[in-house]
């Protein structure tokens, strides 16, 4: 997770490479949210004009995906397998103990913005049960220690 | 001479550790000036046993694991490289009984080969299938798939050759194969073991889908949730279009196909093949009336096929080895094999293909080895999130699309997750109503509204207030939800809850609890300071 603060010159590159694709906001949103951590609003306009869309649309796009953040997630972003396969490994006290340690919900980021905890509903792990994806990189059969420590590991990289 | 070995990079494998385990093996033996080439092979399923390590003898390949990186020297101490005896030695891979009692067509490469060797797929039976489609008119394509009683392996069941059929009549400037890749379903992860383990199978599928229907362009949609998946088809692709299998001239047919592969974006809705197309042509997922049908109106209004990834990584054998050979597999209207994925709480975890009309219990207990935690069985979910729970007694049914759904089940992707008996089927049923109010696309009233509706509604009943009122009141919206929501989302969410009532009265019958948890799924994050 390296996302660069936002400039709209290079938001606007990454916007150019893709506007000719069919269908192409998705990975528009995508792009944008891999180079910023999310959608900066300044990018709406952009967007919109590139594709000749309303910012409305855009907006509502944006919306409707689980996926695309209007604010800057932190540092580690840790997604937390909550649907049946591992809710029958035992993922609810996980996910407690997970958000005990780090004061924070479900869908928020940690007060020192190390963190920012999501709820997803499988990872496909679901014989690995319980899943979490930490930056992007699956985990298996993750324990409340298991969690601990890939927490401690992301933290000493913070 | 260097010896192969073999360590899954298969996500789930990496998952547990089969990263660190690859580079252990590697530095040991570069240690030890043993010659050593390490193939990342994708997964034989056996999840339990990963990260499952093999070594190329010439007597086959022997297995090892589960294998730790701190394992490794002990490994290569006791001779694993000519497949020499060791605590974790499991002995010959196709003699694990778990892989020998399967019958693996559509995976019949998977965790064999490596998944990005091109040569490595066709030595291995690949694109004899693409070979046999080429010499045939589309229309005998179409009816080769008919014949072989294939049915959409996504959850639906709908004859894939029927609508092939459709698009092939269909007239048109352009027409697409887009391959749904949006495995969201709990429970399983099979489309996600083949794209990661066998990429070119898929391609290989869509090819013959394509020449079929004679459309040009195809598009794989895949889930956010699965970017080791991403990753891998797109090198699959690039790797494809330089050795002329995909493009202007195809195998040197002189026909054309392009493929893409596109992300989604944690909407499971976009699963529903038509809030698929939405999301793909760039807009938010919400589903679309039908008719017309995506086979004649789909992909930016034109004719199109969504298919699910394990139907199409399906027709290369059909092709192949001819519409007979896998319709003898299989029973009733359910033909060929089915991937059974076993989760949960389940001791054995992994995927079984097998010809439908094995039993829940002898997939549970026969491959899965019963639960993990060595407690009771108490519940199974077939199906996914939209499926029913079926208790230890309806074990019997057999794996099958009309068995299930004579018993008010659905077999959907078959996927099976394992409880044991700590499960609570009242919160059970709240869950599948509050991830149906998370995910619900918000087009029809009866799924956008009733499954917040019916979450309060399970509330009270588990809070025991006016229980009998607000069960007959919870019953009576889930049947409106089942007559009135325009997809299988909001349709088909009542079955988890209306089992979970009808098969474990007991858990709804509770003294009322300490309240529960809400955890929703936030979209905002908090700013921090």
């Amino acid at each position: 997770m390296n996302p660069k603060p936002w400039d709209a010159e290079r938001a606007l590159a990454r916007i150019q490479k893709l506007e000719n694709l069919p269908g192409g906001l998705l990975p528009i949103l995508h792009a944008l949210q891999e180079e910023f951590g999310y959608i900066h609003d300044a990018a709406v306009p952009l967007i919109a004009n590139a594709l000749n869309i309303s910012e409305a649309d855009v907006t509502g796009v944006i919306g409707f995906y689980h996926d695309f953040r209007r604010t800057p997630p932190g540092r580690h972003v840790l997604n937390m397998c909550r649907a049946e396969a591992c809710q029958s490994m035992g993922c609810d006290r996980v996910i407690r103990h997970v958000e005990s340690r780090l004061g924070a919900r479900l869908g928020q980021t940690t007060g020192d913005g190390n963190f920012f905890l999501s709820a997803v509903y499988c990872l496909g792990n679901c014989a690995l049960s319980p899943a979490v994806m930490l930056d992007g990189k699956l985990y298996g059969r993750v324990s409340s220690e298991v969690a601990d420590f890939l927490i401690d590991s992301a933290q000493r990289q913070a | 001479m260097s010896t192969t070995v073999y360590v899954p990079g298969d996500a789930a494998a990496l998952s547990v550790g089969s990263e660190a385990v690859a580079v252990a093996i590697a530095s040991e033996a570069s240690s030890r000036r043993a010659e050593v080439s390490i193939v990342r092979n994708g997964s034989r399923g056996m999840f339990w046993l990963e990260p499952l390590v093999e070594v190329e003898t010439p007597q086959g390949r022997v297995a090892y694991g589960p294998v730790t990186p701190e394992s490794a020297k002990s490994l290569f101490d006791a001779g694993f490289l000519s497949g020499k005896p060791h605590a974790l030695c499991l002995g010959a891979t196709e003699e694990i009984p778990f892989l020998k009692q399967q019958e693996r067509l559509t995976f019949a490469r998977c965790g064999i080969t490596d998944p990005l060797s091109l040569s490595d797929y066709i030595s291995h039976g690949g694109y004899r299938g693409l070979e046999r489609a080429l010499k045939l008119a589309p229309e005998a394509i179409v009816e080769e798939v008919v014949k072989s009683g294939l049915r959409g392996r996504g959850g639906a069941g709908f004859p894939t050759g029927i609508k092939w059929r459709t698009v092939l009549a269909a007239n048109a400037d352009k027409k697409y194969i887009v391959c749904n890749a949006d495995e969201g379903d709990s429970g399983t992860y099979a489309d996600r073991m083949i794209t990661e383990g066998d990429p070119f199978l898929l391609i290989e599928g869509m090819t013959i889908a394509a020449f079929a229907v004679g459309a040009t362009s195809g598009f794989i949609y895949v889930r956010s949730e699965y970017p080791h998946a991403f990753r891998t088809l797109r090198r699959a692709i690039a790797i494809a279009y330089s050795k002329g299998y995909l493009g202007a001239n195809v195998a040197g047919s002189g026909k054309t196909f392009d493929l893409e592969v596109r992300l989604g974006a944690g909407a499971y809705i976009c699963g529903e093949e038509t809030s698929l197309l939405e999301s793909l042509e760039g807009r938010r997922g919400q589903i679309r009336f039908k008719p017309p049908l995506p086979a004649i109106s789909g992909l930016f209004g034109k004719p199109t096929v969504v298919n699910n990834v394990i139907s199409l990584c399906t027709v290369p054998i059909i092709l192949d080895k001819g519409a007979e050979f896998y319709a003898n597999f299989g029973m009733g209207k359910s033909r060929g094999t089915l991937t059974i994925q076993l989760a949960g709480n389940v001791k054995h975890g992994g995927l079984v293909e097998k010809a439908f009309g094995i039993t829940l219990r002898e997939a549970i207990y026969d491959f899965g080895g019963g639960t993990a935690s060595g407690r009771p069985l108490r519940a199974v979910q077939a199906g996914g999130p939209l499926g029913a729970y079926f208790p230890e007694s309806m074990l019997d049914t057999p794996l099958d699309y009309e068995a299930f759904a004579a018993r008010k089940g659905m077999l959907g992707h078959g996927g099976i997750v394992v409880f044991d008996d700590t499960v609570d089927l009242a919160r059970q049923a709240r869950f599948a109503m509050e991830f149906c109010s998370v995910e619900s696309c918000g087009k029809c009233t009866p799924c956008r509204i009733g499954s917040t509706r019916g979450v309060e509604v399970i509330d009270k009943i588990i809070s025991n207030e006016d229980r009998s009122k607000n069960l007959e009141l919870l019953d009576d919206l889930c049947e409106l939800m089942l007559d009135g929501s325009l997809c299988a989302l909001g349709g088909l969410i009542p079955y988890p809850v209306q089992s979970a009532i009808r098969h474990f009265p007991e858990d709804f019958d509770k003294p009322a609890p300490a309240p529960i948890p809400v955890t929703v799924r936030a979209k905002e994050v908090q700013p921090w300071h």
